[in-house]
């Protein structure tokens, strides 16, 4: 279910949650469904939904924050190869879970962005991949494109335009590293999931090595209200050149974890205590990682940075997926570090060295370090690992391991100190890391 | 063609073509970036991090392996950042290596190893315990040690990309990602061993090798491997006067960095048991042991009666027969024909031809003797190509045979052309050959339809239509098919033709002839089976020609060896191998002389060669030699000095590693047989050979620079007098080796006998 809707929420893409039958094609038609479809095909061209989609300041939601206009733009028009939409739903960083109500509860949506994405590039053939562990997922929307076949809104002759489009869903095998734009290709064409060398970038060689528009589902699922409301409304909803709202994912220790969708710009200080409720037991805040699990942590005092890219960034981390995990008082950073570590230790795909090697390394480290076999040269071995990691392995992948662990040794080194006793976490009888 | 672009490495302005990756680039400027994935040839990997560099205007360390050069791009290979993340790099790759190098094989030689040492730090910080799997092992010859593995993915890539196998892929992620073999547990595979020779670290290893030696004991000695036609350089691993590997070490020869199973492991038949280490002699029916001495002498009391009966004119049936080998070297054939002409005055000396090497060079001199048209005479460059030519050239064609199979590294150089310069294939075979998989355009013909082939490439219509119809695979061959196939072929610039035994006499004089009349470069590569199968023709050990073709019938060519050897030669054309077989049979032979050779193998040998007496000189005890009345053991090509000429015509020199007890080198033998015949004679130097060599063969007479170096030199028999054709071309036959089999050699090789998988990838089917 979709949590509680709170009274703070700007809700666009997440309009249709809880209504009755949502993921239905009649509950979408019922409810403006379809309608930016049917504008993109009868009324635009594709260079005026480049323009809505470059004034709407729309950035990709995946993680990077690329804006959307322009990464669509660099597909060429002219192509003697097919061009191909992929939609990643390979949504694996940890504490994140949007594309996944997107996809329950609103598929036509995405469907929709999809379709238009199409129009805009010229494709005629998509795919959505869906990480392995939404295999549910996978009925919801092969039902939706069903739906979507019967009613006219896929297929030949789409609407009467004679535009034509498939679509088709593909699941992945439960690997984070296919959620790597290039690695999610490979994966779609049945091969290792393995990042590419770029360039060439998925625009000009993507989905066997043609021109290729691959997004995030709350991307594309932002389509639709922008070709139906106009670029200038969407931006207006956020700050400047971070246009519109999207889906934060609150969890950790706040009183009422969940999906919000908030304007960009929205404050941490609002999502955490005016939508989240506060902090539980209302004991103090640490720390609060605000964009995903690779993204560097903030301490308390960053509370009031509002969350979008370019502040988030200022604050000397990143928005991310959005996904925002609140850590009170009482937890164990280290222990938080090596949670996130044994992720990516799991989830290095062993392409290259340092990634490969690293995670590891600072994983058999932190564990060691956190059971109280720490030594004062580990806090500094630790940070070190890391930064060797950072910038220098293939993919983000390693960045998204090194950049945590940079972070809390040097924004709680103290906390590493603690561990410096030769005694067990002196957290652990407090209790324990919620939701990372 | 673009002008190149400027850059400035580490202060250096370099210069260098658009789309040179920046490591070449540094490296052609003896700038050192260190790598481990990276292979030139081989697909971009970008996995090992080593090559990160500087590049002025990018925020990160890039990777010079996967970039390339741009005008006025600036980039540093050696400041503090870079010397940082290489040996961050290094401390990670060590921390869960196991560090076992001094009972590694690859201690000394390991590409890790010198990395650490160059540009590692002295001490690790990993305290944590290292990861461990058991070794595992994939064949006979192929053993896999995870943990070694640092993952640089050059044995995937040059097992799929390189040789087309594919039998190598990653299993397995993150820190567990391991390689893994085609099999599950084992590999069916061609068994090169390429995957050893590419692996950095010891992670790979040689079934044949391992445990044996540390580098540092080891005297390397570079030869050419003496298998099939190739002629593939292999450096010996020598110590204490035994060879313990073969592998390609400096990537020196012509074969760069190939090599297959042969070359690699099949020098160990030298060390069988079964080889003949003592002269023997029959006595009362049975072979005995016996000295050198009495061997020689019994062949000598006999020889020498034969010849004084003919000098009394008392003999009716053929004094001699002489067969020779393929593999023995230049020089050894030179002396045997010289020696069988000059002192047994015979020409009835022949070889098992396993392609018709007289023919084409006969056709290509009428070639060059009758231009098409009104062109100028073309040089005999223009019609024969050397072995690295098939990486280079626009087109090859291949009609009939399995090259992959026969002649592995020409195989491999086909596909490196194919891969990486554009190369069209165009293969003409009866069955799916494993290069097909490369081809632009294949035209299935019939089981032994490669006559009729050439009869439709030069335009014969009901050739053509006999090609016509449906494989067995399902393939239907239309008209317009093979009237594109030709079109294309005709539009070529650079066309590299090979054929083997299915075309034979004046099927390649018709082949030459066609290819001449096409408007681009048409140069052709018969296909011999053994490392000196060209040798022993271009030598003369044929009952027609003296060495260089030229013909036992031409007073002048026969005057010209004559005047050289202070003696005469008969004028009379000899008998070829089967006629002497028969002749012997029948009893019209007195003595059949055998070096090398094994020509009753698959003949009812109770009944053959009656009375003749037979003197045979091998490695084993063959069937041939089974049934001889004086069997002398003989040094094999990794045991002596000498040249040999692979099958394209490169000439290449032999280096001895190591000898065999009781075993004498050929050239020895005959000297010491001559000797005995009262022809006297110094001990025979194969360098001084050489030199008569080139003096009076056709095409030999190269600059020696170059193969003294190791290198090669492409002879052509085409500067002396107008070759002769072999006769009876029915003759001529390949003997169907396949990767696992290497005639006599290949019983006796170990390595070859214990590999698991002994057929041909051959698909019967065309499909």
């Amino acid at each position: 279910m979709p949590s509680q809707p709170s009274e703070h929420e700007v809700r666009v893409l997440s309009r249709r949650f809880g209504l009755p039958n949502s993921a239905s094609i009649d509950t979408y038609l019922a409810n403006d469904g379809y309608r930016a479809l049917e504008k993109a095909l009868k009324e635009m061209t594709p260079d005026s939904i480049l323009e809505e989609l470059k004034v709407s300041n729309l950035r990709g939601r995946g993680g990077a924050g690329f804006p959307t206009g322009m990464k669509w733009s660099f597909v060429p028009r002219q192509s003697p190869k097919p061009k191909y939409i992929v939609c990643n739903a390979d949504e694996s960083e940890p504490g994140t879970c949007k594309d996944r109500l997107l996809m329950e509860y609103d598929p036509h949506q995405l469907i929709e962005g999809i379709l238009i994405a199409g129009i805009v590039v010229g494709s005629h053939q998509g795919y959505i991949y869906v990480r392995g562990e939404y295999r549910y997922l996978i009925d919801i929307l092969d039902r939706a494109l069903e739906e979507a076949y019967a009613r006219g809104y896929l297929g030949k002759n789409i609407l009467g335009s004679g535009f034509d489009f498939d679509l088709y869903t593909h699941t992945g095998a439960g690997a984070y590293e296919c959620g790597e734009e290039s690695a999610l290709l490979e994966s779609l064409e049945g091969k290792r999931g393995i990042p590419r060398i770029r360039p060439p970038f998925p625009a000009v060689a993507g989905l066997y090595a043609s021109p290729t528009v691959l997004n995030n589902v709350e991307t594309f699922s932002s389509v639709p209200p922008i070709i139906v409301n106009g670029g200038k409304w969407y931006a207006e909803l956020g700050t400047p050149r971070n246009g519109g709202t999207r889906l934060f994912v609150l969890s950790g220790h706040v009183k009422r974890p969940g999906v919000y969708e908030l304007p960009m710009g929205t404050p941490l200080r609002k999502l955490i205590y005016d939508v989240g409720g506060g902090i539980i037991g209302d004991k103090k805040l640490k720390a609060v990682i605000p964009g995903g699990s690779s993204t560097p942590v903030l301490t308390a005092d960053a509370i009031d940075t509002p969350l979008d890219f370019d502040s988030v960034a200022k604050a000397g981390s990143m928005l991310g997926s959005g996904a925002v995990i609140v850590m009170h008082e009482d937890t164990c950073i280290v222990r938080a570090a090596l949670r996130i570590m044994q992720f990516y230790a799991h989830e290095s795909c062993g392409w290259c060295i340092p990634c490969r090697e690293g995670t590891n390394w600072l994983k058999k480290t932190l564990t060691r370090f956190h059971s109280g076999g720490g030594r004062e040269e580990d806090i500094g071995l630790i940070e070190d690992l890391a930064k060797n990691m950072l910038g220098r392995t293939f993919c983000p992948l390693g960045d998204a391991a090194a950049m945590p662990t940079i972070a809390f040794v040097q924004k709680f080194r103290n906390e590493f100190e603690m561990h410096l006793a030769g005694q067990p976490c002196p957290f652990e009888k407090h209790g324990q890391l919620v939701g990372a | 063609m673009a002008d190149n672009f400027k850059f400035n490495v580490d202060g250096r302005e370099l210069q260098a073509k658009p789309g040179t990756l920046l490591i070449d680039a540094c490296r052609a400027a003896g700038i050192e970036v260190p790598a481990f994935c990276y292979y030139p040839g081989l697909s971009l990997q970008a996995a090992c991090r080593m090559c990160l560099v500087e590049i002025e205007k990018t925020p990160k360390l890039q990777t010079a392996c996967t970039t390339p050069v741009a005008e006025g791009m600036i980039v540093r290979t050696s400041t503090p950042i870079v010397v940082d993340a290489r040996r961050a790099m290094l401390e990670l790759l060590l921390a869960n290596h196991p560090l076992d190098c001094p009972v590694c094989d690859k201690g000394g030689e390991c590409e890790l190893q010198d990395m650490v040492f160059r540009y590692g730090a002295a001490e690790s910080r990993f305290r944590e315990e290292k990861r461990h799997v058991d070794e595992q092992q994939w064949s006979p010859v192929v053993y896999y040690d995870a943990p070694r593995c640092i993952l640089c993915y050059r044995c995937v890539r040059v097992c799929g990309e390189g040789m087309d196998v594919w039998a190598l892929g990653v299993v397995n992620r993150g820190a567990r990602s391991e390689i893994a073999p085609n099999h599950g547990d084992h590999l069916d595979c061609e068994e090169c061993g390429m995957c050893i020779d590419i692996c950095p670290v010891g992670a790979l290893t040689s079934g044949a090798y391992r445990y044996r030696a540390r580098p540092w004991e080891i005297k390397y000695v570079s030869t050419i491997c003496t298998h099939c036609g190739d002629g593939c350089k292999t450096t010996l691993s020598v110590r204490n006067g035994k060879i313990l590997r073969g592998n390609n070490r400096d990537h020196s020869g012509i074969n760069g960095e190939f090599l297959c199973i042969k070359g690699r492991y099949g020098y160990d038949f030298i060390e069988n048991p079964n080889r003949i280490r003592t002269p023997l002699i029959r006595k009362d029916g049975k072979l005995v042991e016996a000295s050198w001495e009495q061997a020689i002498q019994t062949i000598a009391a006999k020889w020498k009666e034969i010849l004084h009966r003919r000098e009394t004119g008392t003999q009716e049936a053929q004094a001699f027969g002489v067969i020779g080998s393929n593999h023995t070297t230049n020089e050894e054939n030179y002396i045997l024909q010289k020696f069988a002409r000059t002192v047994l005055k015979t020409n009835n000396i022949d070889h098992h031809r396993t392609v018709d090497y007289a023919a084409l060079i006969r056709a290509i001199a009428n070639a060059i003797a009758k231009p098409v048209g009104d062109s100028a005479a073309r040089p005999a460059s223009d019609f024969l190509a050397r072995s690295k030519d098939l990486s280079i050239a626009s087109a090859v064609l291949v009609i009939g045979g399995n090259p992959t199979d026969q002649h592995p590294l020409l195989a491999w150089n086909i596909r490196e052309g194919c891969r990486l310069n554009g190369t069209r294939l165009y293969v003409i075979n009866s069955r799916r050959i494993p290069l097909a998989r490369k081809t632009f355009r294949f035209l299935p013909i019939a089981e032994g339809g490669e006559q009729n082939a050439l009869e439709f490439l030069r335009g014969e219509r009901d050739a053509e239509k006999r090609l016509q119809g449906a494989t067995p695979g399902g393939r239907e061959v239309t008209a317009e098919f093979l009237n594109d196939f030709r079109d294309k072929l005709g539009q070529e610039k650079d066309l590299i033709v090979l054929f083997e035994a299915a075309l034979s006499g004046e099927c390649v004089a018709q082949l030459v002839e066609w290819g001449s009349r096409l408007p681009g470069r048409t140069r052709f590569i018969a296909q011999g089976d053994y490392s000196n199968s060209r040798g022993a023709a271009d030598m003369g050990l044929l009952p027609n020609a003296l060495p260089g073709y030229a013909s036992v019938e031409d007073n002048d060519a026969r005057l010209r060896f004559e005047n050289a050897w202070s003696t005469t030669v008969p004028a009379e054309p000899g008998m070829p191998l089967h006629d002497m077989l028969a002749a012997a049979a029948q009893g019209k032979l007195e003595s059949l002389y055998v070096i090398g050779a094994n020509p009753l193998k698959g003949w009812d040998t109770a009944a053959s060669l009656g009375g003749c007496f037979v003197v045979v000189q091998d490695l084993f005890l063959t069937e041939t030699a089974l049934v001889a009345d004086v069997v002398l053991p003989a040094a094999s090509a990794y045991e002596k000095s000498g040249t040999v000429t692979n099958t394209c015509g490169e000439l290449q020199k032999l280096s001895k590693g190591m000898e065999v007890m009781g075993t004498r080198a050929d050239l020895d033998i005959f000297s010491r047989l001559a000797g005995a015949l009262g022809v006297t004679q110094a001990p025979l130097k194969s360098e001084e050979v050489l030199e008569e060599i080139r003096k009076l063969v056709s095409g030999y007479g190269v600059p020696l620079v170059n193969i003294v170096a190791g290198g090669a030199e492409l002879v052509a028999p085409l500067d002396g007098f107008q070759p002769v054709s072999a006769t009876h071309t029915a003759n001529v036959k390949s003997s169907r080796d396949t990767l696992f089999t290497s005639g006599t050699l290949g019983r006796y090789s170990s390595s070859l006998q214990a590999v698991p998988e002994r057929t041909t990838r051959t698909e019967p089917d065309p499909a």
